[in-house]
């Protein structure tokens, strides 16, 4: 399958001072995000993942290698604008902060915005709206003002937009980083069902493991460089990896590495918490079912 | 959770004025101006300000609320009234002092223009300001203005820049009240000294304000041209304003108002303003 987006050695760097010269952000990037798939890019901050997310939505161009989205070539600035809007089209980005991106007053005119702009017949504007503002369980919010929602609502109704839009696929650059865990929960379970409903392909930017677990597959950002890159359970199957880029592994890996230390044997990729705590008492009934048998010998 | 922020002077209501099309009562107001400066007699007055109020009473709006309107323009109703009073000559010289004149024209002529001034802001704030949300009214204007696309007036921009603005002042108003927050938490003092030493103090809060709307400015854009957004060319909208024969109807009584104005006028001329 073609992939829906594709990075070939991408350099980028920002002007910086004149003390310290340009500042390398990107340093010789390449990926490939696979139509349908789900994938996270982790990093921490500095390391390369927000200015890869304005290459990807066309705000800057890269210095040098080539990237192409939906099957476009946006490598350069001079790329023709109907490329660039072609890609835009099939590739939509939802944001960190929900105040800023949202336009219209009214939930349901912010959700039809990017419809309006394709230039859609108006019926077709209403049946997609409704359909997205169901699809993100916004319905009841139709005519409210956005003001008065809270980030996680604030979120979904951006989500809605894209949805709307009938996207291919979607880059969250950071959307859940201002929200309260709720907010976080309500907005995870979104992304997730339509990526294995839907079948859009998801890009989701992060620094929340958790998060990342969800994905197919993980690409670790570090210095401007791709650092690691494999399934969640390949990636979170090396902590001291992890560590060592000043990244964190989710909760229950670090317990099982510490417990595994105390020579307990648990699986370090069990990211839910109900099954890590199920292996953990597995382990111990069978580390006691181990010791009494020595004790009786 | 806040209560819905109404900006400007919008009162909630559910009356048939307010739910009137937008565009029909910017058309409603404009005619009701030009009816409004029609009016010459006596009797016409009556029946515009007979009229007014049974627009205020519709529509549900607490009078109080009308008389506070007129309040920005007491300067402009007194200063009228005192050049009319004053420097109006006529036939029935009432009082005489020195240089002063004062004549009987001159009182009516008062009189009348101060109610047709008081009629006009009655007839502004109950169609548009206090009866339409600055959504509407700017939804409205840009359909009305369409035509001046041709002549390459930007005003699809124009609304759009009014829409994101409407959309941004509470915002704001959370971000100022945060940064006065933080300021005050480092020990900065808004409320004592000096005009000039307060005004000084504000410095610290604009500052970061703007720093922040630019930030914001910034951002938004990007995520316009993320959603496909390139100017008014070619963009449909969802809900386009329909207008219902209730609408017209609305307008065709206030043009009959003005026939009524008109005819009052050569009929039953009575105490006639000039000017």
């Amino acid at each position: 399958m073609n992939p829906i987006i594709k990075a070939e050695n991408l350099t980028f760097s920002y002007p910086g001072d004149e003390e310290t010269g340009p500042v390398r952000a990107l340093d010789g990037v390449s990926f490939e995000i696979p139509e349908g798939s789900f994938t996270a890019i982790l990093g921490h901050n500095g390391s390369g993942k927000s200015t890869l997310a304005k290459l990807l939505c066309m705000v800057n161009f890269p210095d040098s290698g080539r990237l192409w989205v939906a099957g476009r070539e946006i490598t350069a600035e001079d790329a023709a604008e109907e490329d660039i809007l072609a890609a835009r089209r099939d590739v939509g980005m939802v944001f960190q902060n929900p105040d800023n991106q949202i336009v219209a007053t009214i939930v349901e005119e912010d959700v039809a915005f990017g419809c309006e702009n394709l230039g859609l017949p108006p019926a077709e504007i209403r049946r997609r709206v409704d359909e997205a503002l169901a699809d993100v369980g916004m319905t009841e919010f139709a005519r409210r003002q956005t003001y008065n929602l809270s980030g996680g609502q604030k979120q979904r109704v951006a989500i809605a937009g894209t949805i709307a839009m009938d996207r291919r696929c979607v880059i969250f650059d950071e959307s859940t980083a201002m929200l309260d865990p709720v907010g976080r929960r309500e907005v995870m379970e979104i992304i997730e069902r339509l990526n294995r409903k839907e079948g859009v392909t998801v890009l989701l930017i992060t620094h929340h493991m958790n998060e990342a677990a969800l994905a197919d597959r993980i690409l670790v950002m570090n210095g401007g460089k791709i650092y690691l890159e494999g399934t969640p359970e390949e990636v979170f199957g090396r902590p001291e990896a992890m560590w060592a880029a000043g990244l964190d592994v989710p909760q229950t890996t670090e317990l099982a590495y510490k417990l595994q230390k105390a020579c307990l044997d648990v699986p370090l990729t069990l990211f839910d918490p109900a099954s890590c705590a199920k292996a953990v008492a597995d382990a111990v009934t069978r580390a006691k079912a181990g010791a009494g048998k020595e004790a009786r010998r | 959770m806040r209560s819905d922020i109404t900006f400007g002077q919008y009162v909630e209501g559910d009356s048939l004025i307010h739910r009137l099309d937008p565009r029909v009562k910017i058309l409603i107001s404009l005619v009701f101006i030009v009816v409004i400066f029609l009016a010459r007699s006596l009797t016409a007055f009556v029946l515009l300000t007979a009229a007014a109020v049974v627009f205020v009473l519709m529509t549900k709006i607490p009078p109080r609320l009308i008389l506070k309107a007129m309040k920005p323009l007491m300067f402009i109703i007194v200063f009228t009234a005192v050049i009319n009073i004053f420097f109006m000559p006529g036939d029935h010289l009432i009082f005489e002092f020195h240089f002063i004149r004062i004549y009987r024209e001159g009182i009516v002529n008062a009189c009348l223009i101060v109610l047709r001034i008081m009629l006009l802001i009655v007839a502004t704030s109950v169609f548009l300001t206090y009866t339409t949300t600055p959504l509407a009214l700017t939804d409205a204007l840009e359909q009305l203005l369409n035509p001046l696309k041709k002549l390459r007036v930007p005003v699809h921009e124009f609304s759009m820049m009014m829409t994101i603005a409407l959309r941004f002042i509470p915002t704001l108003i959370d971000e100022t009240r945060k940064i006065i927050n933080a300021q005050t938490a480092r020990g900065a003092d808004f409320t004592t000294g000096s005009l000039i030493q307060r005004g000084r103090a504000l410095i610290p809060i604009l500052i970061p304000l703007f720093i922040s709307a630019f930030r914001r400015a910034d951002e938004l854009a990007t995520a316009m041209e993320c959603r496909c957004y390139t100017g008014g060319e070619g963009r449909t909208r969802m809900n386009s304003l329909k207008s219902e024969p209730k609408d017209w109807a609305f307008f065709c009584l206030i043009l009959a108002l003005g026939a009524g104005v008109v005819l009052l006028n050569r009929f039953f001329p009575l105490l006639n303003v000039t000017i």
